[in-house]
């Protein structure tokens, strides 16, 4: 028991041992028992309508807590940014500075005032608006009102631009002090080239100076119509309620459809190999490429088989090997990330300049096998025990079901998909997984980004790679 | 007329803040500390072992060894081979992790209600019957330097953290990291985390907390059969802490490969912990919420955007520690500004308060946001079993933690002006300027 090479395979036979015979004096002696209790696996009823003016409402009523989330998604996203990288990125950080009548601190105080928390974010397919509120008419009817003015009408300030324009790009100039904002946005750039996905949408030092004011207000005149728009609503809230506040958040957003789609990002016809040189303790390396996209079939049997290469934190291949292996790196993991147009495949991993060789070594030796071979049935298994077993986590706070109810709207996935996901993930196989994988990934053709003193030495394909799963 | 409404709806709301979730304490025969939350809201459960050790118990020549006890919990114990912990609980759909900080140290693990059992039995194996081999110990020890690298060599502004915190803390255990200094770090020994373990890993120097959809009578028997057996152990004896006396004031210059500025002021202050007066407390969380409590706050309003000296502010007070506490301020320069500017303009934020009481509206504003947290908060189990294990490590009632909102509610606009004039004073702070390397 106590042999630190005993390989991972043998330690999870050892344990699916312990749960077959739990009774006997193996352990954990409670595995038996918890193995027999069907995990609660609680299914959100979503309910769901348009406004008047097009936007797509999803709700949930909650009445544990007195309170209510609400959370507007538009497609206005960096992928929105046409030939001004950093646009809709300033737009989503002007909301809430200046809506008509009401000044910056007019708007902070008012949401301030009644325990409200306001907030935008913006990312490459979405911008989001958000409002946490107290469900009481008395706290929820006056945030509510102020959210439809600062969304709907919003003044954007040039004050406010000038100030958030110089705050961004302090950020920018901050980023060039570390080695993983760097390496990201190269890694961006290898993977999506020209296509909307392939620029950073924090904006350059270069286009976020040529931003003004008219160039916000044709954004959100175009982005943040009421067609273009999903309304989440979790809460305290009744569904004639929520009717109400969906029907005044649209009425208030300017008039408009869908935004057109994105063009389908491409795979990469060869390998990008890139290194940046930067002075840093550890060399971060980046590996993966074009691989995905929402609505892809065989998404289920990526997600399940990356979980098992890379997702599933201390359970995983990678973290197994190559942390707890060798201890070259504290974190190492990989996704797929799929978007409306497109979504990387991920692999990232830290590690001490002069193990870099190695560490990138195993890694590669390790995605090159998973690709080829796929996981063993002991390692779905488990993977589909933990996914299946952890679906309560997913759903259990407001804040989890407001962030489920936004990417269904926004991706138009079915209202059941939490459920259809898991009966996909249920019937997902050795073989769909191998295949779904050599579908997304060609290993030889997988952008590797790098950032570090020097870069480190890229494996000669083929066998030497694969030692580190065999060993 | 505005004010009187939102003092009427504070009323209103501070009661429904409180609406009962059931929580139940008892104690095992050997000293453990037990917390159980009862919320029903939706099936899971999350299982939290806090233990009274984080950095500031470590002796100078130990420094990192809380965290990387930390990991080693995570390997090997008698019945679990390295990575079959975390190999079980994820077959089981659980999330588990810990965090070291330097008041205390935390594991947690969170499931589907039904494996609550199975969360109880782990938690108890690496508490009994940890074994911390060698091999395994270096191996580790790799992995804790790489997180080093990762989160402190590699970033300048966390190096100067690290430079500025062990002035500013001078003679306590919150002068030196948590991660370790690099060079002893990379000398720590296996008998080294053994030690800690003995010290500090038992049952009278820990609090478990069970949150979620579970009851008592569940709870019970299960935390007896696996933690009732433990041998009560003892820990080392520790003072209790005091308020110290002002250090005198400290500045430095830290010359770091940054590209842009930063200042970094810390005042020396009671916690609730050294407070003479728990009102003290209540007053300068009062005092960090006029100030900083949002976007309508003073630093937001007048030094962000008002004269726009900062690309970004903040300041707060942090009065939640085993030792003294803490009164925080941080910047970024807008380009054309100096940190003395940005440090003068700090000092002028504070001197207001210092002669001008702050608005009803203003103390109602930090009031609301308070009232509102707590029912926010509620939203998450872990959050729930946080709050409880913190307040518990940290020697407090976690009843008060329901009373926050009418101590804070006490607080009159003049104990403002007073803690203002008498903590934030230049003999208690420390003041770090962080420059680009090639700037004078």
């Amino acid at each position: 028991m106590m042999m630190t090479a005993q390989s991972p395979l043998k330690i999870l036979a050892a344990a699916a041992c312990a749960l077959a015979l739990a009774g006997c004096a193996s352990f954990p002696t409670t595995a038996g028992k918890v193995s027999k209790a069907e995990p609660a696996a609680p299914e959100l009823a979503i309910q769901s309508w348009q406004t008047d003016q097009g936007a797509k409402v999803l709700f949930v009523p909650s009445e544990a807590l007195p309170m209510l989330d609400v959370r507007l998604v538009m497609h206005a996203g960096g992928a929105r940014d046409g030939d001004q990288p950093g646009l809709a990125s300033l737009t989503s950080a002007l909301i809430g500075e200046g809506a008509e009548g009401l000044s910056v601190d007019d708007i902070a105080r008012g949401f301030e005032d009644r325990g409200a928390h306001f907030s935008t974010g913006s990312y490459q397919d979405m911008g989001v608006v958000s409002l946490r509120t107290l469900s009481k008419p008395e706290w929820r009817d006056d945030a509510v009102d102020l959210l439809a003015r600062v969304v709907g009408r919003p003044t954007f300030p040039q004050d406010a631009l000038d100030r958030l324009r110089t705050r961004a790009m302090q950020g920018l100039k901050m980023e060039k002090q570390v080695p993983g904002p760097q390496v990201d946005k190269a890694f961006q750039r290898a993977v999506f080239g020209d296509h909307p996905y392939g620029h950073a949408d924090s904006g350059t030092l270069e286009s976020l100076p040529g931003i003004t004011r008219e160039d916000l207000r044709r954004f959100h005149e175009r982005y943040y119509a009421a067609g273009n728009t999903v309304i989440a609503l979790v809460g305290d809230v009744s569904r004639e309620q929520a009717e109400a506040i969906a029907a005044e958040l649209s009425a208030a957003l300017p008039d408009g459809g869908p935004a057109p789609d994105l063009p389908r990002a491409k795979k990469a016809a060869e390998r990008v190999v890139e290194h940046l040189t930067f002075p840093s303790n550890q060399t971060h390396i980046l590996i993966g490429g074009q691989a995905t996209w929402r609505g892809n079939p065989d998404h289920a049997a990526l997600y399940v088989g990356n979980y098992i290469l890379g997702g599933g934190g201390f359970a995983s291949l990678l973290t197994q090997e190559v942390r707890e292996k060798h201890g070259y790196v504290y974190g190492v993991s990989s996704f797929f990330q799929p978007m409306a147009a497109g979504g990387p495949f991920r692999l990232q991993l830290q590690t001490a300049n002069d193990n870099a060789d190695q560490a990138l070594g195993v890694t590669m030796g390790l995605l090159r096998d998973f690709i080829a071979n796929g996981p063993t049935q002991e390692q779905l298994d488990n993977a589909k025990a933990n996914i299946l077993g952890r679906r309560a986590l997913e759903t259990a706070d407001n804040s989890d079901i407001i962030g489920q109810l936004g990417a269904i709207g926004f991706y138009d996935l079915p209202l059941d998909y939490l459920q259809r996901f898991n009966r996909q993930v249920k019937a997902v196989t050795v073989a769909d997984i191998r295949e779904a994988f050599q579908r997304a990934l060609d290993a030889d053709r997988l952008a590797i980004v790098s950032i570090g003193p020097e870069a480190p030495r890229l494996p000669q394909g083929g066998k030497d790679e694969t030692q580190g799963q065999d060993q | 007329m505005k004010a009187l409404w939102i003092a009427l709806a504070l009323g209103a709301l501070a009661v429904s803040a409180r609406a009962d979730l059931p929580t139940h304490e008892f104690q095992l025969d050997n000293g453990l500390d037990v917390l159980v939350r009862e919320d029903h809201r939706a099936p899971v459960v999350t299982v939290m072992i806090w233990f009274k050790a984080g950095s500031i118990d470590e002796a100078p020549f130990e420094t990192g060894v809380a965290h990387l006890l930390e990991h080693m919990m995570f390997r090997n114990s008698k019945h679990l081979a390295p990575g079959e912990f975390s190999r079980l609980a994820a077959r089981f759909g659980g999330d588990v992790n810990a965090f070291t900080s330097y008041d205390f140290t935390a594991y947690y693990q969170q499931y589907e209600a039904s494996r609550l059992p199975l969360a109880l039995e782990l938690e108890a194996e690496r508490l009994k019957n940890l074994r911390i081999e060698d091999e395994d110990f270096h191996r580790e020890l790799q992995v804790v330097m790489e997180e080093r690298r990762q989160r402190t060599d590699d970033k300048p502004t966390a190096l100067a953290w690290e430079k500025f915190q062990a002035v500013a803390r001078p003679g306590t255990g919150y002068a030196h990291p948590i991660i370790g200094w690099r060079d002893q770090l990379a000398q720590l020994k296996p008998e080294q985390a053994r030690s800690w373990y003995q010290r500090f890993y038992v049952p009278g120097n820990a609090t478990l907390v069970i949150a979620g959809d579970v009851t008592e009578a569940e709870a019970r028997p299960l935390v007896e059969k696996f933690f009732g057996d433990m041998p009560a152990g003892e820990t080392p004896p520790r003072p209790d802490p005091t308020l110290n006396p002002p250090a005198g004031e400290r500045r430095m210059t830290l010359r770091l490969p940054v590209r842009v500025p930063a200042l970094y002021m810390l005042y020396n202050v009671p916690s609730l912990a050294t407070a003479e007066d728990p009102a003290t407390f209540y007053a300068l969380t009062m005092l960090g919420g006029v100030l900083d409590g949002g976007l309508s706050a003073r630093v937001e309003s007048n030094m962000v955007r008002g004269q726009r000296l900062a690309a970004g502010a903040g300041a707060g007070y942090d009065g939640l520690q085993r030792g003294n506490g803490t009164f925080t301020f941080t910047a970024s320069p807008n380009p054309g500004v100096s940190l003395d500017e940005l440090e003068a303009a700090f000092e002028q934020e504070v001197r207001k308060i210092a002669e001008q009481p702050p608005g009803e509206e203003e103390m109602d504003r930090v009031r609301a946001s308070v009232l509102a947290g707590q029912v926010y908060q509620r939203d998450s189990v872990m959050g729930q079993a946080m709050e409880l294990g913190r307040l518990s490590v940290l020697g407090v009632d976690w009843r008060l933690a329901e009373q926050f909102d009418e101590n804070l509610a006490k607080v009159t606009p003049e104990q403002v002006q007073r803690a203002a004039r008498d903590w934030l004073v230049a003999e208690r702070r420390a003041v770090a300027h962080v420059i680009p390397e090639e700037q004078q």
